[in-house]
Formats: structure tokens, sequence, C-alpha cells
């Protein structure tokens, strides 16, 4: 695990980058600690890849600085950087065998023969490809040339091992047993891994950290069940999983706690940092796998609303609802596990729905 | 649909035949008995070969000429592979302008080419030899590598160029390890058309060759003496066999160039 007092590898300092007028990072400020797997989350165009290649020095920023292990990277190419990079497209050379490309950046230390051929082989063993040193390149699928490109940037024993989307040209199947095996790959080498990925699921499933970015701007860092729960604005609320916003009304607030008036639903008490005036408007958000539908119109419950399903997404293990409370036009989606003995809902259903009082968080209007 | 492909092929039939029938009549010629390029066929002889083989200032202009494409393809293909690389790879004020500047040549009248040449050595007070041919072979062969080698080049994805940098290898070191290796039969395909341009070419080398005549110059000053037509339908034939074998492994190359980039989206259609 990554103590906090762990030392920072990566320091970036009010990095920006523009391309002509645009502007693809405005003023980043960021650590990577050493040892962690961190993700640079957000959707394309966010800068998130444009911050990756500073870091790898494909690109060098407009202002601001750079820090890999403490040494100014403002004058450092590429080929001198303690970085490797796993490329989106895999960059596996086509005229070189799997050997070869593995052992590409080694051939500089004219090592002997048999200590080149040892570290290739250690470097495949590592990645799972025992035995495939002979293979031309070409005749790999993909989840093995992704195999290979990990094996020739691990074999460099970067400080940092640079992910640029790799598991996105993969099938379904094949990315989710990747995302584990990266994961274990990244504690058993216990390099610092920095991904870069659109895919919230998988920065969530791997990260020890989490960088969400819009606009060439970091929204939150944080944790993966920080992000979750506790998400910094409405931006990074709905751009990692489902989260329903529903308007509500200070009623009363000190520094420790808050209650609220949530429209359609009823007073709630929410733990806040933060005091609000009373009257004003807020916004809060619920995860769907907070609500819990009760499949009776007239269930005995004093914290249950009704509610009325008005669509509904069968997923096999889940069901989601979209449901109207209590006759408004407050909606929200709700999911449920599929259990025995449970039905599934049809649409116009009439039922009921729950929550405990401590899931609804305070969303930022940013 | 009957009819219209018919008419297709009568076409198709009628061209061929007009393309070609001249070039066959190379052969027939070169292997007839007889000092006159007349038909009916009079008997099968080698004589005319073996005339080739004795006269010594063929030879000299066979060298020449060899010598010529030799140095004109090194040449051009070189500069073809900055201005392919540049292109390709770069973005510059004016490039559209520049490549379009540097491909010029391929429709310029080679006549018009010849001439200014010719009074722009004559001005330098050059004085004509084959390096003066070469001067002029290489601008008429370098839009050619330009056309193949950008393509060659454009079809190289940067991503691996940067695998390699990241790998810890500098730019000269990536140069000779990873692009010139992908780019190669590019560069062969290149050199070899190159190479068959200036051995055909006349033109040019016709102004300015001076005393070192060139094949197709030796041939042209050979037309005047009608004993020696024979022995020049069968050196035709020859070069006719040379220039085929050249370009078939020229595109040979080619298409293996185009191959190593199998899943980038380049063509892979003839440029010829």
């Amino acid at each position: 695990m990554i103590s906090n007092s762990a030392k920072p590898i990566i320091e970036i300092k009010n990095v920006e980058k523009r391309f002509g007028s645009v502007t693809a990072l405005d003023g980043v400020t960021l650590d990577i600690k050493e040892g962690e797997f961190f993700s640079l989350l957000g959707p394309s165009g966010c800068g998130k890849t444009t911050l990756l290649r500073i870091i790898s020095g494909f690109d060098f920023p407009t202002s601001g600085s750079l820090y890999i292990g403490g040494e100014d990277m403002a004058e450092v190419p590429p080929n001198l950087r303690p970085t490797n990079m796993v490329f989106q497209s895999y960059a596996i050379f086509p005229h070189l065998n799997v050997a070869e490309n593995v052992g590409y950046g080694l051939k500089k230390l004219k090592l002997p023969k048999a200590e080149l051929e040892r570290r290739v082989n250690e470097a495949l063993a590592l990645v799972d490809l025992k035995g495939f040193g002979p293979r031309e390149s070409h005749a790999l699928s993909g989840g093995q040339r992704q195999r290979v490109a990990l094996a020739r940037a691990l074999i460099m024993q970067p400080k940092v091992l640079l992910l640029d989307e790799p598991l996105s040209a993969l099938d379904k199947k094949l990315r989710d047993a990747m995302q584990i095996e990266l994961r274990r790959l990244q504690q058993t080498v216990g390099i610092t891994f920095v991904l870069v990925t659109h895919d919230q699921e998988e920065a969530l499933i791997m990260s020890d950290r989490i960088a969400v970015m819009f606009d060439g701007k970091v929204s939150q860092l944080d944790t993966p069940e920080k992000l979750y729960r506790r998400p910094a604005n409405r931006r990074v609320a709905s751009f990692i999983g489902v989260m329903n916003f529903i308007p509500a009304k200070v009623v009363s607030s000190n520094s420790k706690s808050l209650v609220i008036d949530i429209t359609a639903i009823g007073k709630a008490t929410l733990d806040a940092d933060e005091q609000y005036a009373a009257g004003a408007d807020i916004t809060v958000g619920i995860r769907p796998e907070m609500l819990t539908i009760l499949y009776s119109e007239t269930a005995d419950d004093k914290d249950s609303f009704a509610a009325t399903v008005n669509a509904r997404s069968y997923y096999g293990d889940m069901t989601y609802y979209d449901v109207r409370i209590n006759d408004t036009n407050i909606h929200a989606t709700i999911s449920m596990r599929n259990t025995a003995g449970r039905p599934v809902l049809a649409p116009g259903a009439k039922t009921r729905v729950s929550w405990r009082p401590d899931s609804f968080t305070i969303i930022a209007n940013v | 649909m009957e009819k219209s492909s018919r008419s297709l092929l009568t076409y198709v039939l009628v061209y061929l035949t007009f393309l070609y029938a001249p070039v066959f009549l190379l052969p027939i010629f070169a292997f007839n008995d007889s000092a006159i390029i007349s038909l009916p066929l009079s008997g099968f002889t080698f004589d005319w070969f073996l005339m080739l083989w004795q006269t010594k200032a063929l030879h000299e202009a066979f060298y020449n000429s060899m010598m010529i494409a030799l140095i004109s393809a090194s040449l051009s293909t070189t500069l073809g592979i900055f201005a392919a690389r540049a292109t390709s790879r770069f973005e510059f004020p004016g490039k559209r302008g520049i490549v379009g500047f540097l491909m010029l040549p391929l429709v310029l009248p080679e006549i018009i080419v010849g001439v200014a040449l010719l009074v722009v050595m004559i001005q330098l007070g050059l004085s004509l030899s084959a390096w003066t041919v070469v001067i002029g072979h290489v601008l008429v062969c370098t839009p050619f590598a330009i056309a193949i080698l950008s393509s060659a080049f454009n079809s190289f994805d940067i991503s691996l160029e940067e695998a390699s940098l990241d790998l810890g290898v500098n730019k000269i070191g990536t140069f000779f390890r990873v692009i010139l290796p992908m780019v190669a039969p590019g560069i062969i395909s290149s050199f070899l058309i190159a190479f068959t341009i200036s051995l055909d070419e006349f033109i040019i080398a016709f102004f300015l060759t001076g005393t070192d005549a060139t094949l197709p110059v030796y041939i042209w000053g050979q037309l005047r003496f009608p004993a020696r037509l024979p022995s020049i339908m069968a050196l035709g034939f020859l070069m006719v066999l040379l220039s085929l074998l050249l370009l078939l492994v020229a595109e040979y190359f080619r298409r293996r160039s185009t191959q190593f980039s199998a899943n980038s989206s380049a063509s892979n259609e003839s440029i010829l």
C-alpha cells in the first residue's frame, strides 16, 4: 500500500500547454507518489494524453515545470528520461521479432549475449509470454502485442511506467482480465504506473489515486472510493458512475451537520463541514444503488415514498429503474440486484422507495 | 451488359495493340536474317547480337549510361529521402507550395529542361560531360523518388519512432534502427525506378552529353546508317528486357514496403 508520506516521484507544477490558440493544459499542478498506481481520467480532449506526453518528453510545456525523481525535465529529451511508455497502438517494431522488440532498449548497453537473453526471457516470463521470443511480431494477437509492449518497457526498469489507454484496443473479456493483471504486475514490480484512460471503471479498479480532468484542468484528485462517494462537483459526479441530482433547500446548518428539505422527499440530515445559509438552494446527489425499491405499494416504512416505474433496463444481474417520486417531476435511477424471489417491475408499476439518510452527498454546482 | 463488355474488350485490345505492337517488332527484326527491316522474314540469326558485342563505341556508351544511371539514381534517392521525411513528418510554412515545386519536373517538357540546362551550363562555363547529364537526370528522377518514398514514409507509424526514443535510443540511432529498415523496400524501389528512367532518358542526355554519349544518344546516332538498323533492333530488345526487369524488382520492393504497415491505411495501388 502507499503511505501518505511516500515522496513524490513526479512533481507537476502549474503546467500549461497551448497548441496555437487551443489550450490543452490550463495550469495543472499535481504530485505522483513513488510506487503508486496513478490514473489520469477524463473525456477525450481533456488534456490527459497531453499531460502524459509531457511526462514522457514527447511534448514540452508552454509554461510550468516538471520534475521526475527530483530532477528538472525542462531540457531532457525522451530518450534520457527515467520513464517508459506503453503506447496506445503498442508500437511493436514490425521488422523485429518478439525477443528483438523486448531487448531493443538494452542493445546500447552491449551486454553479453547470454545476459541479454536471460533478461529478455525474464521480462517475457513477467508478462506470461514464456517462449515467445522467436515469434514474428506481426503474428501476435492484440493481447499478446500489449504484453510485448509491457515487457519491452519494463525491461528498462523505469522509475515510472506510462500507459496510454493500453486496454482500449482489446475486447471486453480480455480488458477485464488485463485490468486485474496490470494491477498485479504493478504490485509485483513496485514501479510507479501512470495510466491515461477515459474509462472510469478501469480507473476505479486499478488505481491508488485518480486525477479527474476536464478542459485541461484537474477537477478532483482522490482515491477511487472518495471520488465515487464524495465527488467534488457535478461534472465529476456524472462522469464517474451514475448520480441522481435532486434539488433541495437548506433548513438549518451548523459546522457539523446540515438539515435539508429535499424536493418531493422531505427532510434529511447530512454530515457537512461547511455552513450554508438557511433557505439556500443546493443540489444533493445519491447513487442508484443507495436507493432501495420496496416492491410494495403500501409498505409500512416511515422513510419510504411512493414511486412509479417509468422505464427499466434489464442487465441480467441488475435492473436499472427510472422512477418518478411522489407524483412530482423528480426522477431517480435506482439499481437493484436481481436476487432470488425479487420480481422485475414493469413500467407503470406503483411501488415505494427508501434510502438511508446518510446516503446523500452535497454537490457543488461548478 | 453483354454488348458493352464486348465493346470494352475491343477497346482494350486496340489500345494494347497500338501500345505494344511496335515493341514486339523489336525482337522479330532483332533475330531476322536480313539487313533490311521489312516483311516477309527471311531467316533466323544471332548475327546482330554478335555485332553489338563487337562494337567498341557501343560498349563505351553502355558504360556511360550505367554510370550516369547509378549516380543519378543514388543522388535522387538520397534527395528523395530528405524530402519525403520532411514532408511526412514535419509541418512548415509553404509546405504545399514547396512540394509542388519539387514535383514540377514531372510535367515540364524535357526538351525545355534540356535546353534550359544547356544554357545554364554554357553560361557557367561548364564543359559538357557525363556529369552534366547526371545533373539533368537528377532533376528529372527526383520527383519520382519523392513520390515513391513519400508513400513509404507516410505509411510509417510515428509512434514507432517515439517508442524507439522512449526506449533510450537517440534520434540518429532511431533513424538507422527503425526508420531506415522499415522504409528500405521503398528506397530500393525508388533507386531502381530512378535508374530505369535515367537509363532510358534521351532528350536531356542529347543536349548535355558532350562527347560521352549515353546508350539512347548512341542509338539515335546509329540510325543514320541503315546497315546498322537490325543491330539497333537487337540493342533495343535488350534494353526493353533490362527495363522490364528493373521495374518488376522495383514494384516487388514497393509492395513490400506497404506490407510492413498493413494495418495503417496505406494504399497498395501502384503509383506507376
